[in-house]
C-alpha cells in the first residue's frame, strides 16, 4: 500500500492518462438540471474531465446506474430468433464513489450475484468491470446514517481519495494503478478515514424479535396520506435494485421487438399490479412498510446484513419530507413499546 | 396662504391629486415587488413623519404613502434618495438628480410573482428581470402596465398588463432515464394539457400540446425530463381592466428568448410616440393598438429584431372581453318573465 500526494493540476495529469484506458464515471454536477429552475442536477454520468467530479456534494441518484441502468435491453427478437445485444462501453471502468455507496453496491452484488443459484449475466458483465476509487467521507453529510448501518466503512477500493481544498491524497491498494500514480505524486503517508458518527442518531429494531402484528400497525397508517407514491425514494436508492420486464414492439411489426428491463419501485403505482387487474400494496402505508422492512429486516434475514446503508438519498429527494430514517426509529420506539403516536 | 402647484409637474414627479385639498400621496416603485426589509423602515418613516403613519400596498407591488401635505414634497423627495438609489439606479435606472425624486410615472412598477427564488414552479428569476426591465424602461412617460410571471400559473396575472411576460421551459427528454413510470403524463394530463402519451413504456412529449410550465419535470423521479438552458417566454399583451372594454391579454409570440421580450417592449416605445393621441391625458397602449389594428402594432415594434428559431408570432389576435356597455343583456331580475 503506497500513498501520494498532488496538486490539482497534477491530479489532472494522472485523470487524463487514466481516461485513455478506461472508463471514468463519477458524480457530476450538471448545471441547470436540477428539479427546480436555476438549480444543479448532481448525478452520476460519465467523467470527461477532473472538474466535472463533484467532491463537495452528495449526489441527488446513487452511482447504481452503472450496474443496474435505468432502462436495459436485454434481447432483442424477431418471429423466432433472439439476440442479446453487447455493451456499448467494453472499457474497464473505474467508478469515483462513497464508502456508503461502495456497500450498497455490494447489497446490489448479493441480489444479482448470490441469490440463488443463477448469477445475473446482464449485471455481472457490468459489474466484472468496475474498480472504485473511494472518495473518503469523514464528516456526514444531512440526512446520511451509514454509520448505524454500519456501511460507513470499508476496504473494498482500489484507491481511496481525499479531496482537500489545495490538495489532493490518494491511497493505492490495487497495484495495477500504482504507475499511473507513482510517476506524477509527491510520497506521503496519507490513510483514508471514515464517518465516525451520523449526523442523526438511528436505532434499528432487533430482526430477531418481530412480532407479527408490527405489520399491521398503525405507525404505517401515516404514510397513506402522506406518500404520494412518486417513487423518488425507489430511484435514488443505490440499493433498490427492483426492475420490470416489459416487452416492446416495434411499430408497424407484430413480431419484432426488444425485451428490456426497467427500474421499478415498491413505492410506485403498478408495482404489484397483477394480471387480472389486482394489486396488493394499494396503500401506501404498505408500501412503506414493505420497503422498510425490506431494506432492515428482511434482506438481514437472508444475507446477514442489511440491505440499507444509510446513504440518506430517500431522505434527501422525499418531496413529501418523508424521513426514512425518522420511520425506523419509529419502528424501533414502538418495538420497545415506547412512544406511541396520536395520530 | 393659499397653493400654487404644476399638477402635472407633480403627476409625474408621482405624487397625486387627492380627495383631500392640499394633501397629495405618493408612490414608491418597487420593481418585481422584491426589496431588502431594511428598505421598508424609510417607507414607514416616510409615513410617519409626513403622511398620517398609513401606508397602501398597491396591486402593482408597490407602496402608496397617504396624506402627504404638498408642501412636504421637497421634503419626502429627499428621504425617498435611498430607494430610488438602490431599486431604481442600482438596476441601471439614470437619474440626474436624486434629491428631486421619480422622475416620471407613467410606466408602472414592474410586477412579478415571487418567481424561482423561492416558488418551485418559477421557470425564472422574475423580480431579477422586473429589475433588468426597471433599468431599461424606466423613466417613462407613456401609460404602460408590465409583469413577470415564473410560469403559466400567472400568479401575477400577466394577463391583465399591457405586456405579460410569462416564463415557461423547453423540457428536454433523456430516453435512457426513463422508466415508464407515467408521472409527468399523468400530471400533464391532470393539470396541465395532456401534452405527455405513453408510447413503448417512453414518455412522448406533443409540442405543439405543451405549454412549456415544466410540471413534468418537477415530476419525474428520474430526472430524465429537464429544462433547456436557454430560457424561453411567452409574451401575452395588451390584457387590461378600466371603464370602457375589460379583456384578457392574449399570446402576441411564444417561445422567445429574454433578449427578444427585452426588445419587443423597447421597440413600443417609439411605436406609442408615433400613434399617441396627444388631445387625451394619457391614451393607453391598449386603445392605440385597438386603433392601429395589430398588423401595424406587429411590423413596428419587431422592426429590426431577429428572432430566435424556436419563436412563433401570432397570426392575428382576438381579446376575450366585453363592452361595458351591455344594457341589452341587464335587466331587472325581480320583473323577469319566466
Ligand atoms: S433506503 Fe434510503 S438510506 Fe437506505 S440505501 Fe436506500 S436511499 Fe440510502
Ligand atoms: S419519495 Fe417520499 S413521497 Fe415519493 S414515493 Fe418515496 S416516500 Fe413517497
Ligand atoms: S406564477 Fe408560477 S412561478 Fe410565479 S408564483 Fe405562481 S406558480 Fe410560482
Ligand atoms: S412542460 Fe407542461 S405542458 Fe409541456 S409536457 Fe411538461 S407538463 Fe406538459
Ligand atoms: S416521469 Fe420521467 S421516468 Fe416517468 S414516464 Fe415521465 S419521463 Fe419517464
Amino acid at each position: 500500500m503506497q500513498s501520494f500526494d498532488f496538486n490539482y493540476q497534477q491530479f489532472a495529469e494522472v485523470f487524463a492518462r487514466l481516461g485513455k484506458k478506461f472508463r471514468l464515471f463519477g458524480p457530476k454536477r450538471v448545471p441547470g438540471r436540477g428539479r427546480f429552475s436555476d438549480t444543479d442536477l448532481i448525478t452520476y454520468a460519465d467523467l470527461q474531465n477532473p472538474e466535472d467530479l463533484e467532491t463537495a456534494e452528495k449526489s441527488y441518484l446513487s452511482p447504481k446506474s452503472i450496474v443496474f441502468p435505468p432502462d436495459e435491453t436485454t434481447f432483442y427478437f424477431t418471429a423466432d430468433q433472439f439476440t442479446e445485444p453487447e455493451l456499448s462501453d467494453n472499457r474497464e471502468t473505474i467508478v469515483f464513489l462513497r464508502p456508503c455507496d461502495i456497500n450498497g453496491i455490494e447489497r446490489l452484488d448479493r441480489i444479482f450475484l448470490e441469490n440463488g443459484k443463477v448469477k445475473d449475466p446482464y449485471y455481472q458483465r457490468r459489474r466484472e468491470k468496475l474498480h472504485f476509487f473511494m472518495i473518503e467521507c469523514r464528516e456526514s453529510f444531512e440526512n446520511c446514517f451509514c454509520v448505524a448501518m454500519n456501511a460507513n466503512r470499508t476496504d473494498n477500493f482500489a484507491t481511496a481519495i481525499r479531496f482537500a481544498p489545495e490538495k489532493v491524497s490518494v491511497m493505492i491498494q490495487n497495484e495495477s494503478f500504482l504507475e499511473a500514480f507513482a510517476e506524477v505524486g509527491k510520497k506521503s503517508d496519507f490513510v483514508p478515514e471514515f464517518v465516525k458518527k451520523d449526523s442523526k442518531a438511528v436505532n434499528l429494531p432487533d430482526v430477531e424479535d418481530m412480532p407479527a402484528d408490527i405489520f399491521s400497525d398503525s405507525l404505517w397508517d401515516e404514510y397513506d396520506s402522506r406518500c404520494i407514491a412518486c417513487g423518488r425514494c425507489n430511484t435514488s436508492c443505490v440499493t433498490c435494485s427492483c426492475f420490470s420486464t416489459v416487452d416492446i414492439f416495434y411499430p408497424d411489426s407484430r413480431n419484432c421487438g426488444e425485451r428490456r428491463r426497467v427500474w421499478d419501485g415498491c413505492h410506485l403505482d403498478g408495482f404489484t399490479d397483477m394480471a387480472g387487474g389486482h394489486s396488493f400494496r394499494k396503500d401506501k402505508g404498505d408500501r412503506m412498510r414493505f420497503k422498510t422492512f425490506h431494506k432492515i429486516y428482511d434482506f438481514r434475514k437472508r444475507f446477514s446484513e442489511d440491505m440499507c446503508v444509510g446513504c440518506g438519498r430517500c431522505d434527501d429527494v422525499c418531496p413529501e419530507y418523508i424521513s426514512f430514517s425518522s420511520c425506523i426509529n419509529k419502528l424501533s420506539d414502538r418495538l420497545s413499546g415506547g412512544k406511541k403516536d396520536e395520530e | 396662504m393659499s397653493l400654487d402647484i404644476n399638477r402635472k409637474k407633480v403627476t409625474k414627479n408621482a405624487y397625486r391629486v387627492t380627495k383631500r385639498r392640499n394633501m397629495t400621496a405618493i408612490r414608491v416603485r418597487v420593481p418585481g415587488g422584491h426589496l431588502d426589509a431594511e428598505h421598508l423602515k424609510t417607507v414607514a418613516e416616510i409615513a410617519q413623519k409626513f403622511g398620517d403613519g398609513n401606508v397602501h400596498i398597491t396591486i402593482r407591488q408597490g407602496f402608496e404613502i397617504p396624506n402627504i401635505p404638498f408642501e412636504k414634497m421637497n421634503e419626502v423627495n429627499a428621504a425617498l434618495k435611498p430607494l430610488l438609489e438602490t431599486l431604481q439606479c442600482a438596476n441601471g435606472v439614470v437619474i440626474e438628480n436624486l434629491d428631486n425624486g421619480y422622475p416620471g410615472a407613467g410606466m408602472r412598477n414592474i410586477s412579478a410573482c415571487i418567481g424561482n427564488r423561492v416558488c418551485p414552479f418559477g421557470n425564472v428569476d422574475t423580480s431579477a428581470l422586473a429589475a433588468k426591465l426597471e433599468g431599461q424602461l424606466f423613466p417613462n412617460d407613456f401609460h404602460v402596465k408590465i409583469a413577470v410571471t415564473g410560469c403559466p400559473n400567472d400568479c401575477i396575472k400577466a394577463h391583465m398588463q399591457d405586456f405579460g411576460i410569462i416564463a415557461i421551459c423547453e423540457p428536454q427528454f433523456d430516453y435512457d432515464s426513463c422508466i415508464g413510470c407515467e408521472a409527468c403524463a399523468n400530471t400533464c394530463r391532470r393539470k396541465v394539457t395532456g401534452a405527455i402519451t405513453m408510447r413503448n413504456g417512453k414518455a412522448v412529449r406533443d409540442v405543439r400540446r405543451c405549454i412549456g410550465c415544466g410540471e413534468c419535470v418537477l415530476a419525474c423521479p428520474t430526472s430524465a425530463w429537464t429544462r433547456n438552458q436557454t430560457k424561453f417566454f411567452r409574451l401575452v399583451i395588451m390584457g387590461r381592466t378600466g371603464k370602457k372594454n375589460p379583456r384578457l391579454a392574449v399570446p402576441f409570440l411564444n417561445w422567445v428568448t429574454e433578449d427578444v421580450v427585452m426588445k419587443v417592449i423597447k421597440n413600443t416605445i417609439p411605436y406609442i410616440d408615433k400613434h399617441i393621441l396627444r388631445c387625451l391625458a394619457k391614451e393607453h397602449i391598449g386603445y392605440i393598438v385597438d386603433r392601429t389594428g395589430y398588423d401595424t402594432f406587429r411590423r413596428e415594434v419587431l422592426d429590426g429584431i431577429e428572432l430566435n428559431s424556436e419563436a412563433k408570432v401570432a397570426k392575428t389576435l382576438q381579446w376575450p372581453g366585453y363592452d361595458t356597455v351591455n344594457d341589452a343583456n341587464m335587466k331587472s331580475y325581480n320583473q323577469r318573465k319566466v
